[in-house]
């Protein structure tokens, strides 16, 4: 379905903002508090923050524990397509494909969502219905974000009024880069009013704020907002999920929720390729944030080639064999 | 709730090792049976024997260095610089070849966890061996002065703490300066060291430029004794290394001794508290806590005690404690029964002094030699906690609030091997760096090793530097120091 702009949008007033959560109240009433608030975070050590992942990924995961993690991260795949040439085929194939993501072993598990551009939602949640699978949808002039914040709105609304149950948004890198952080913060609240009972992630980008500084930062920024999960990056940019990105996000989330009680979800998203990527990132997810983030509800992969990667090593281990590319289907 | 992420069991094979049902004395090229009594070698994870191993005699001693002396004067010191890095770099590469055999041997034989014996222990060995290969042949150019020369025969006496390592620190050198050495593995962990004589062997080093020497605290002594050893090298207790200090005192021996510790690890209020918490694990919990300069006494600043404590807590709940050789294991079994006892008393006394012990909920094996790892908070600079080396996986946590206290409060011990400085203010670490009295200072990291790096202590850790230029300088004779 398309809607048209919403002619009054550009000059109807902001609505006042809303408080974020009991210890944070006031870090949000001006531009000075924010950034005062954001840069009192303690700083992250790249050396360590690097070591640290590198001696998680020599954890050796194996037997019992890969076949759980298989499943695991099977359940928690954001199946994505977000091409020029997507067509409403395109999205069916990929909801069916989500649905039964092995069509020779039902055991598999089902994918946590289908992700599409907005004006795709509806042909998704169609064919999506019946299932518990979610319809998530790229919004707020995905991937680049320049674009009045009227028209972001907009955006988001004709998704949310398609059918998509989460909404996927991404930041202002330049307001966030240039020190408005403020700015950055308001757009998040008013996205995710928007989103009425969709969910939000809020992608960082991270591949352009570069720093895991600036990824603390942003991540508590989206989090004070009311964003549901905070998600790494487009895919459109390179770097995209990283190792060390991901353990920054985590340390976010956990230390938030201890501070405000609120749990919020984390998505690493493009450059996870193979099952071994996604290991690394549940022993991660596991041994940084804890078990409490090892469900789709709080846990998302972005990819669209790591399900098949994932498939493949599961038939390896029900069958002693590798199967090759051609035992599991394009989308 | 219990944890759906269970880590299945990951053990590394230990069909690679094949160790012998005893072991003999390795002098001049040959395993020789020894003339005293052997003694066993047990895993510390089990308590199971590993192997029988010949105990050192005076007679055994002598035999060695007459053994060194006859290689130091006919082939070693007088063959080319060149030729003798050549055999260096041949041994360097059979420890990477050889490495997993190596691994698994010395997390067998110490306890440690095979990530770090696989990741730490012996690729940083055969990296000083590569090390010291270079240097064997441009030690006119070194810096040193004028044609530096060998010192003859070195007996070296190292603890089972690092086994390998300690034995590449020592051998290593003395070997690229163009000395020959005898060596006392410790009486715990004496496989390593054997396995290391078969290398030599493998790379065809010649006869008595390397013996080992295996046995308890007689043997080391007759190896620090023999009036024809030119330099003692003992990695080791402070107490040891003050009787060996004695022994050699009014001799024309030359010594290095590398003792304990009590580090103090510093975080200020501006670190990178995540990683800062990570390195106050990698600081006292590696190798059990078996390390001279583990970071045993963390003082934090006041205004973040509670936040860092916190953090520590969770980070040491998640820590992997078991089966040395299963890889996912974070921390090993305690090397000794003597040591654990050791380690039980100081902390019975740490809790008696009244400092609160923290200890996360573990499960450890029946058998072996296990300790949990702890955290006393509450401690005062008075208690023994914070004086005396424990060697374990115990860590005491005191407070600051200002720098000039943290230095004051680091070098209030008589110990100074290391030290570790957490902030991210770069003008902070320069400063405080200069006013610690430590040997080695880390900033935002610990426990890193290099061989191009000088290692030593202040005070009751020691005297000497092991590795870069400075290393060089305690096995030649006429080397200026660096």
């Amino acid at each position: 379905m398309t809607s048209v702009l919403d002619p009054g949008a550009l000059s109807a007033q902001a609505p006042p903002r809303p408080e974020p959560l009991a210890p944070f109240a006031d870090v949000t009433r001006s531009d000075a508090a924010v950034r005062a608030f954001l840069h009192g975070l303690p700083g992250v050590d790249q050396v360590g923050a690097e070591a640290r992942v590198a001696v998680l990924g020599s954890r050796s995961i194996k037997t019992t524990a890969k076949a759980w993690a298989i499943d695991t991260a099977i359940s928690m795949v954001d199946l994505t397509t977000l091409e020029g040439a997507d067509t409403p085929g395109k999205v069916r194939s990929l909801a069916a494909k989500a649905r039964r993501p092995d069509p020779g072993d039902p055991t598999t598990p089902p994918v946590a969502a289908v992700c599409v551009y907005g004006d795709l939602a509806s042909v998704a949640k169609q064919a999506l219905e019946g299932t518990a699978i979610k319809v998530a949808a790229v919004a707020t002039a995905f991937p680049s974000g320049r674009a009045s914040r009227a028209v972001k709105l907009a955006d988001v609304r004709d998704a949310v009024a398609g059918g998509a149950d989460e909404i996927d948004m991404v930041i202002d890198r330049g307001a966030f880069l240039a020190g408005r952080h403020l700015d950055v913060y308001d757009e998040i609240v008013a996205v995710k009013e928007a989103c009425g009972d969709a969910h939000l992630k809020v992608i960082l980008e991270t591949g352009e704020l570069v720093t895991l500084d600036a990824v603390r930062r942003a991540s508590w920024l989206a989090m004070l907002a009311g964003g549901d999960f905070i998600k790494t990056s487009t895919g459109k940019v390179s770097p995209a999920a990283t190792l060390p990105v991901c353990l920054v996000m985590m340390e976010a989330v956990r230390d938030f929720r201890a501070v405000t009680g609120r749990q919020v979800g984390v998505k690493p998203a493009g450059g996870i390729r193979t099952t071994k990527d996604a290991v690394k990132h549940l022993v991660l997810v596991n041994e940084v944030a804890g078990p409490d983030w090892l469900s789709p509800d709080w846990f998302r992969f972005g990819a669209s080639s790591l399900l098949n990667d994932l498939l493949l090593q599961r038939q390896k281990l029900r069958t002693g064999h590798y199967s090759g590319p051609d035992h599991v289907t394009i989308d | 709730m219990t944890d759906p992420f269970q880590y299945a069991p990951a053990p590394e094979s230990r069909s690679i090792v094949d160790i012998a049902p005893s072991y003999g004395l390795f002098v001049d090229g040959e395993f020789v049976d020894g003339t005293g009594e052997s003694f066993k070698t047990v895993n510390p994870a089990t308590e199971e024997v590993l192997s029988e191993v010949a105990s050192g005699t005076a007679e055994d001693v002598d035999r060695a260095v007459r053994a060194a002396r006859r290689a130091y004067a006919r082939v070693w010191g007088p063959m080319r610089p060149a030729d003798r890095g050549k055999y260096l770099f041949r041994i360097a590469r059979l420890l990477q070849e050889r490495a997993r055999e190596f691994a698994v041997l010395e997390s067998l034989d110490n306890g440690k966890p095979i990530r770090e014996s696989r990741d730490v222990d012996v690729p940083l060995a055969a990296a000083h061996f590569f090390y010291h290969a270079g240097w064997a042949d441009k030690l006119d150019w070194a810096g040193l002065g004028p044609g530096p020369r060998p010192l003859g025969v070195a007996g070296q006496v190292i603890p089972w703490n690092f086994p390998l390592l300690m034995l590449a620190w020592k051998v290593a050198p003395a070997l690229a300066t163009g000395n020959t050495v005898v060596l006392k593995p410790a009486e715990t962990t004496p496989l390593s060291a054997l396995l290391f004589a078969e290398v030599c062997r493998q790379a065809d080093l010649p006869p008595g430029v390397v013996n080992i020497v295996t046995g308890a605290g007689d043997t080391g002594r007759a190896v620090v004794e023999h009036p024809d050893v030119d330099k003692v090298a003992f990695t080791g207790s402070t107490e040891v290394g003050r009787s060996i200090a004695r022994a050699v005192a009014g001799t024309a021996k030359k010594l290095t001794l590398e003792l304990g510790g009590k580090a103090a690890n510093i975080v200020f209020d501006d670190a990178p508290i995540d990683q800062a918490v990570e390195g106050i694990v990698q600081g006292i919990f590696f190798n059990q806590g078996h390390v001279c300069c583990a970071g045993s006494r963390l003082l934090v600043q006041e205004n973040v005690h509670d936040e860092v404590i916190a953090s520590l807590q969770r980070r040491i709940g998640r820590l992997r404690v078991g089966d040395p050789l299963d890889k996912n294991t974070d921390i090993g079994a305690i090397n000794s029964a003597e040591q654990l006892a050791r380690i039980r008393e100081l902390t019975d006394i740490g809790e008696a002094e009244g400092a609160q012990r923290w200890q996360p909920a573990c499960e450890l094996p029946e058998r072996g030699f296990w300790f949990p790892p702890t955290v006393f908070t509450d401690v005062s600079p008075a208690h023994r906690i914070a004086r005396d080396e424990v060697f374990g996986p115990v860590l005491s946590v005191l407070t600051f609030r200002t720098p000039d206290e943290a230095v004051a409060k680091a070098n209030n011990t008589t110990y100074g091997l290391s030290a570790g400085i957490w902030t991210e203010k770069g003008s902070r670490i320069l400063k405080i760096a200069d006013q610690l009295r430590a040997g080695v200072v880390w900033a935002n990291t610990f426990n890193k090793f290099d061989p191009t790096s000088p290692f030593g202590g202040y005070k009751q850790s020691g005297y000497g530097r092991e590795g870069g230029r400075h290393g060089l300088t305690a096995y030649l004779q006429g080397a200026d120091r660096p």
